[in-house]
């Protein structure tokens, strides 16, 4: 059945079943490929974009929730990349593998967008449902913090150790 | 690769008047399977120069996470004088002309390439310098690269790259050895923090990875394995799932593998049934549908608790092997010595990489080509071939960057899988695992027993170290990872020593995970030295600091100076000693010499009366060598060996049941999540050796070094993994 999606601003139609998981409309029929597929069952936040603003699981949304409401992919998140969190992360040199970073960027994204200066708490809990197998969970804190403007990217950002 | 003396450089011109650069292994082609007519002699290119100057410097190791695609780049570039913000950096393909070792796994990437990639960039600099030299009609002493320009010191006049690479490329090329590399104090970009050169794609979520590849008419594949590893099929409704929405066919693949005693590393292609679709979620959902009558074999009776009691038993018999031996450990049980026993246990884990196996290929005119995310593209062209009748030479590999692997990309299970559907359908395949595909058919790292016996003197000195470790295999053979080196430590720092073993059945597949055989080895080991340091009534840093200085030690390259010079460090910047920590709160220690890499780790951790576990802080000194190429790598490497260390602490554990897998997802198989993971500090000691990779020996101190801590705060010592097992959980 044809369903209206309005993902990164554009409006579309697909046909897909109603219980077919959005995760699956926005990689194999629209191509946005950013999105990833970690666990099918909403327990890695790999697949994380925002519906209507919120931060949803798009492996275990179906695409029929999302119809008419506004979706936003990392592909979406910003025009150029420029959003404060991509430009932290990059600062930050966060990915190792980089697989599950769209979905941690996209939560961190609606953390912020609720709550601008967070703290360490506020990012544990907000954070809490994306896994990073990589293990870049300092990193990822660090540039939080950054984006939001808590601290100041230092030259040795990238290198907290010592030589 | 440690570059033989026979190889040499090959340098031609590319259309327009640039230049390629390379080296040529003879041993490469030696080793190649036997082609009908020889290899062409064209260079490996690792360098790409350009009319107009730009520079391209290609990785030739797959790429997982670790950093390689930065770091193998950038020791040609600082040899090269060429600005790291303009080179463009590209992915190799596989190419047996890359060498023997384009692969990424034991941490070998570092010593594997420190020096043949500087030589490659000092070649191409020094090429360049004598064409500008001959150019200008000047003596090349006159002249130096800087900046990607060669100049004239006297004059002080300059030629881009680009503009001499022409010419360049009509030179001879220096023979390998003798080029001369730059003094580490000269060095402008070896040491200095790099950003992956994927990181602007990542955030940005460019398609780059394996499961993101897409070609014109690709069609979407499942593949569906027995519960069972190696059962086959005896019937399945394939008539009404063909007629299911989307699905372009269904097929059994009727292949057979030998389910033993003992697993081979890869068994090839396992039997199982392709669901192909035009969408992957229509042959997902069609597959769910499928009703299959399996004929289980022989790996259908295990079970987890079956094995730990036949270990039990098996430490009651006599071993039956003998793995090595020092002095007389029963005559020094005899003597005036306190004796401890223990048994220690380690599951089976997975590596369950964020991304689930996934590959892609195509078959066409015969010839097949894969676009992967596999650690060993070499080791998967040749099953591929194997398993499918086809000549190595017929079969393309690119690399694409893999979401995770951990040693899960050592095995090619999936490209075989992919490479068979793509060949039968001849339209290109995606195949794709889901999550319960990935951690009930993966190759698990291998649970183990160890039962344990040592002594320490009335000095307080060990003196004897026996231990019967129980593992999976038959007769002689270890299950593949399932193996304990004869000379792990203690071997060679406590005089009387017994290092024997026994063997059970296993029809699963094991394999090598982040720090094979260290990532269990270590928590056994560094666990029972603590017992001992205890029963000694010694603090275990001073125990353990005896204990090296008992060595020399036989182990070849097994350095105790070095590892000394980390535990004492760690020691140091943790406090170690020196701080008085709130009740329930206490320090643990552990080191592991393992990949070439020296580590020694304090955790700092609370413990409540509810078994509520806090890491608050993990110190971390490790001796890699005399250089760190690229330290923002380098600390992430460290901090994500620490934290993978504390998921496998806690929580990892693959049993068995009925010879099923149990676990099926991150919500069985779990990792830890951003509360969790504590501040961690890293220190790099450098020494005065080559330098060594770091994707595995960070990780093996973690789990002894919690383990201690929690002895230390509360009294309980836990002998066996995971923690969650023993009723703890995080605060």
């Amino acid at each position: 059945m044809a369903i209206n999606l309005k993902v990164n601003g554009h409006s579309t139609h697909v046909d897909a079943p109603p219980d077919t998981p959005l995760l699956w409309v926005l990689r194999d029929i629209l191509n946005l490929h950013g999105t990833k597929y970690g666990c099918g069952i909403g327990q890695c936040g790999a697949c994380t974009v925002h519906l209507g603003g919120q931060p949803v699981r798009s492996c275990v949304t179906p695409v029929s929730a999302a119809a008419n409401a506004t979706i936003t992919t990392i592909e979406g998140l910003s025009p150029d990349g420029s959003h404060p969190l991509q430009k932290a992360w990059t600062t930050v040199d966060v990915p190792q593998c980089g697989y599950c970073q769209a979905g941690q960027i996209m939560s961190a994204a609606a953390l912020l967008a609720k709550t601008p200066h967070p703290t360490d708490q506020e990012i544990d809990t907000a954070m809490g449902g994306n896994l990073c197998r990589c293990g870049t969970y300092v990193r990822i804190r660090e540039a939080i913090h950054i984006a939001a403007g808590n601290k100041k990217p230092s030259g040795a950002t990238a290198v907290e150790g010592s030589l | 690769m440690p570059v033989s003396r026979r190889s040499f450089l090959h340098v031609s011109a590319v259309a327009g008047g640039g230049m390629l650069l390379g080296y040529f292994d003879p041993k490469a082609f030696a080793q190649a399977p036997a082609a009908a007519t020889p290899p062409p002699l064209d260079p490996n290119l690792f360098v790409r120069i350009a009319p107009d100057g730009a520079v391209t410097l290609i990785s030739r190791n797959p790429e997982i996470g670790q950093g390689i695609k930065n770091m193998l780049p950038m020791l040609i570039a600082e040899e090269l004088e060429v600005d790291w913000q303009t080179v463009k950096i590209e992915q190799a393909d596989y190419d047996p002309k890359y060498g023997t070792t384009q692969w990424t796994g034991g941490s070998r990437a570092v010593s594997n390439n420190w020096l043949p990639m500087q030589q490659v960039g000092a070649a191409a600099r020094q090429m360049l310098i004598a064409a500008a030299a001959k150019t200008w009609g000047v003596p090349e002493t006159e002249c130096y690269a800087s900046h990607g320009r060669v100049i004239h010191r006297p004059t002080d006049r300059s030629l881009g790259y680009g503009e001499v690479a022409a010419k360049a490329a009509t030179l001879p090329p220096p023979d390998l050895q003798s080029v001369q590399l730059k003094q580490p104090a000269a060095y402008n970009l070896i040491g200095q923090p790099t950003i992956g050169v994927d990181v602007p794609d990542i955030v940005r979520g460019k398609p780059i990875y394996a499961i993101d590849f897409k070609l014109p008419g690709m069609l979407f594949a499942c593949y569906v394995k027995c519960p069972v590893f190696g059962g086959t099929v005896v019937s399945a409704n394939l008539d009404e799932i063909k007629q299911m929405p989307g699905v372009k066919d269904a097929f059994v693949v009727d292949h057979g593998v030998d389910v033993g005693p003992v697993q081979k590393g890869d068994p090839g292609l396992e039997p199982g049934i392709a669901v192909v679709a035009t969408t992957w979620w229509q042959a997902q959902s069609a597959r769910k549908k499928l009703n299959v009558k399996w004929n289980e074999g022989p790996g259908a009776n295990q079970d987890s608790g079956e094995f730990a009691k036949t270990a039990l038993d098996l430490s009651k018999q006599a071993p039956q092997r003998t793995l090595k031996t020092a002095g007389d450990v029963d005559a020094a049980f005899k003597g005036d010595v306190k004796v401890l026993d223990a048994a220690y246990a380690y599951p089976f884990i997975s590596h369950a990489p964020m991304e689930p196996r996934a590959c892609n290929a195509r078959f066409q005119d015969g010839k097949l080509e894969f676009w992967s995310n596999t650690q060993q593209p070499g080791r998967g062209r040749e099953l591929v071939a194997k398993q499918l009748g086809l000549k190595p030479e017929d079969i393309t590999i690119h690399l694409l960057r893999a979401g995770g692997s951990f040693g899960r990309g050592l095995t090619n299970d999936y490209m075989v899988e992919v490479g068979y559907i793509a060949k039968k359908m001849g339209v290109p395949i995606k195949l794709l695992w889901s999550r319960e595909d990935d951690m009930t058919h993966d190759y698990y790292r291998p649970g183990g027993f160890h039962f344990l016996k040592a002594a320490v003197d009335s000095s307080g000195k060990m003196v004897a170290w026996r231990n019967h470790f129980v593992s999976y295999g038959d007769g002689e053979t270890f299950a593949p990872a399932a193996g304990l080196s004869p000379t792990e430590f203690p071997f060679g720092f406590v005089p009387n020593f017994a290092a024997l073993c026994s063997v059970m059945p296993l029809r699963i597949k094991t394999g090598a995970l982040r720090a094979p055989g260290a990532n269990s080895q270590c928590f056994v080991m560094q666990s029972f030295v603590d017992e001992l340091a205890h029963a000694a009534g010694k603090d275990p840093v001073e125990f353990r600091l005896a204990l090296i200085s008992q060595g020399p030690g036989e182990n070849k390259g097994y350095n105790a100076d070095r590892i000394r010079g980390v535990l004492q460090l760690a020691a140091e910047r943790s406090g170690w000693g020196k701080r008085q920590l709130a009740p329930g709160r206490a320090l643990g220690v552990a080191f592991q010499y393992s990949f070439q890499g020296y580590f020694a780790h304090v955790a700092e951790v609370s413990v409540s009366a509810k078994k509520e576990l806090k890491v608050h802080k993990v110190w971390v000194v490790g001796d890699v060598g005399s250089q760190i190429i690229n330290p923002s790598a380098a600390v992430s490497q460290v901090q994500g060996g620490v934290i993978d260390g504390l998921s496998e602490t806690m929580h990892q554990e693959i049993t068995l049941q009925a010879g099923r897998v149990v676990q099926t997802n991150f919500n069985t198989h779990q990792l830890i999540g951003m509360r969790q993971a504590p501040e961690i500090d890293v220190h790099f000691l450098k020494s005065d050796n080559p330098p060594t990779g770091l994707g595995e020996p960070a990780l093996p101190p973690v789990m002894p070094a919690v383990c201690n801590a929690i002895f230390a705060a509360s009294g309980d010592r836990v002998r066996t993994l995971p923690l969650s097992k023993s009723g703890y959980t995080w605060a």
